[in-house]
């Protein structure tokens, strides 16, 4: 029972891996970057999340909704702004470069939420309404229910979106080939900043169902969220989007298992672990295809 | 007979031996900045060798950092009253052995990350570096030995402008003399072209794994020269943020450039200082700084010949 209990306390931190772990796959797949803003975004998305929340209706299925619908629309926005910014015109220049910004992007959202959403840990609000369901022993809270709603939910409709409508079909040409892409007409700076709102509505999606159940949110949450999460797209194959589910749903089991055999001081610890022996023995990620170098 | 470049560093070590000769008349506040100005040199050079010169990117630096002022302090303040004398009581000899084997074990760190390398590239190998730099940080904390998450307190106070400068004089001369050695131009042809340099018949793979023991070495050192510096040293204080001040050193002063890296390791901690009147805004301005410095000017605010093309 004692496995069971940890196997959905897994689940559902998992969960929250892979929404944010889709983010950082899909602009991967069509820049090929590293987005290390990506995990700020995710902060932003639970802090929209604090603030709406103080005006919708609390612990209300409704007003949970709006929230959460609200959050990832602020957070697409900002996503789509950071990439004309500080991205695009980079277009073209070495990895690194682009790497970097991303990163002085990261610090700029942290220290920006310093200055204005206060230092200080802010206490999440109930959005949903409370309810503990017992089968046996184990308890299910409806926060850990809302997790995995939503969850599938999003993860549905990203599959309709990116298999069954033009716009993902763009994406999947651009992230196939940008060049060949481009030469059939597909407008690519559209498309990336489609996919940016996509995956920055998805880390809002992610922030607030983290926060739901961590419900102790400031400035600096993003970073281990946001590094796990993307060794949670490695884990799954970068650039992979049913690869970075798969990632974030067995690295949450992992860690949880972990903690949960008594190794809590080193939980933060187990996902870089995972991210170095995976590189190690299958750096193309689980469901990832290895690609020869052309010289 | 010495080099020219030879010449220079027993200069720069003589300076620094006789500016600490007096450092007792300078202020205290302005002797606090100007160790802390060396042992970011030292910092930011040794990095520049791995990510400057090799190409390679590295988001640990303060990892191994923490080793080595983990090392050093355990050498000084847990075995010192045993090992102080076995040198006759002369802490100038201990503590240049307790920097060493922090170097050692840096290095030996170093050795373990670029291993790794050999077949990361670009932002995989940032990543691991970095998850190498918070794991040390988490294994830190969870040694009770030298104070967990408390940190290490009691340290003594061996660091002056000697031992900060002379070893920031060595780091520089170094790899300065590494790089323009024929031995070196392999550094720059894995930065230039990884394929091409191996189809000519470097081994590239030995050039990453070098640059890792060697940058890692220098790091270990600065960290023994600043365990000895604060006399106190905590696992946070060794975390991500450390690692990109110094490789925001590293992308001021321009890749592959040691001069400018020098000058943007000085001009960066003197701004740290002086922006403290702007309290949160700091930060901000810093972050600020990197974006519109990678937009603008990726080659460095001190580099004005063309940038060499990475791949």
């Amino acid at each position: 029972m004692e496995f069971l209990q940890q196997l959905i306390n897994g689940l559902s931190l998992g969960a929250i891996y892979a929404l944010i772990a889709l983010g950082y796959t899909m602009v991967y797949g069509v820049l090929r970057f590293i987005n290390f803003a990506h995990s700020d975004v995710f902060m932003v998305g639970a802090f929209a999340g604090f603030y709406l929340g103080r005006v919708l209706p609390a612990a209300s299925f409704g007003g949970g909704l709006l929230v959460l619908f609200g959050a990832m629309v602020i957070c697409a926005v900002l996503g789509v702004v950071i990439e004309k910014l500080a991205y695009r015109p980079l277009r073209g220049r070495s990895t690194l470069t682009v790497l970097i910004t991303a990163i002085g992007v990261s610090l700029l959202l942290q220290n920006a939420g310093q200055l204005i959403f206060g230092a200080n840990p802010k206490s999440f609000p109930k959005l949903f309404p409370q309810h503990n369901f017992t089968f046996g022993g184990m308890v299910l809270s409806s926060d850990q229910i809302a997790v995995f709603v939503v969850t599938i939910a999003i993860l549905l409709g990203l599959h309709y979106i990116v298999m069954k409508t033009r716009i993902g079909t763009a994406m999947r040409a651009l992230s196939f080939n940008p060049t060949a892409a481009s030469l059939v007409g597909i407008n690519n700076d559209m498309v990336i900043s489609f996919t940016f709102a996509l995956g920055s509505a998805l880390a809002a999606a992610g922030g607030i169902l983290y926060a739901i159940n961590y419900p102790s949110i400031d400035p600096l949450m993003g970073t281990l969220p946001g590094l796990k999460a993307f060794v949670a797209a490695v884990l799954g194959g970068i650039g992979n989007i049913p690869g970075a589910a798969l990632g974030g749903v067995l690295l949450g089991l992992i860690e949880t298992l972990v903690v949960a055999m008594g190794g809590s001081t080193y939980r933060d610890a187990v996902a870089f672990a995972v991210l170095i022996l995976i590189l190690l023995v299958r750096p193309s990620g689980l469901l990832g295809k290895l690609q020869a170098e052309k010289v | 007979m010495l080099s020219r470049s030879q010449y220079y560093l027993l200069a720069a070590i003589a300076v620094a031996f006789g500016a600490s000769w007096f450092s007792r008349s300078y202020n205290p506040y302005f002797l606090d900045i100007a160790v802390t100005c060396g042992i970011n040199i030292t910092l930011a050079v040794s990095l520049n060798l791995i990510n400057g010169y090799t190409g390679q990117f590295s988001l640990g630096h303060a990892g191994f950092m923490a080793i080595g002022a983990y090392s050093a302090a355990t050498v000084t303040t847990i075995f010192g009253d045993k090992l102080l004398p076995l040198v006759g009581g002369q802490t100038w000899i201990l503590f240049p052995l307790a920097l060493y084997a922090g170097g050692l074990v840096a290095s030996l760190a170093g050795l373990l990350v670029g291993v790794p390398s050999l077949r990361l590239r670009g932002d995989y190998l940032a990543i691991v570096t970095l998850g190498f730099g918070e794991i040390i940080r988490v294994l830190l904390q969870n040694i009770n030995a030298v104070g967990g998450a408390r940190g290490m307190i009691n340290i003594p106070e061996y660091t002056n402008l000697f031992w900060t400068f002379g070893l920031a004089a060595i780091t520089v001369y170094t790899v300065w003399a590494l790089v323009n050695s024929t031995y070196g131009r392999g550094f720059i042809a894995v930065n230039d072209d990884e394929v091409a340099a191996e189809a000519m018949g470097i081994n590239t793979t030995r050039y990453k794994i070098t640059a890792f023991v060697v940058g890692a070495f220098f790091a270990g050192l600065a960290g023994g020269i600043y365990a000895h510096f604060k006399q106190y040293i905590a696992p946070q204080g060794f975390g991500f943020d450390k690692s990109i001040e110094i490789v925001v050193m590293v992308i001021l002063g321009g890749m592959g450039n040691t001069v400018g890296v020098i000058i943007a390791a000085v001009l960066l901690t003197v701004l740290t200082e002086s922006l403290r009147k702007f309290g949160d805004y700091r930060m901000i301005l810093y972050s600020l700084l990197i974006i519109v410095l990678m937009i603008t000017r990726p080659q460095g605010l001190f580099t004005w010949t063309a940038k060499r093309k990475t791949a």
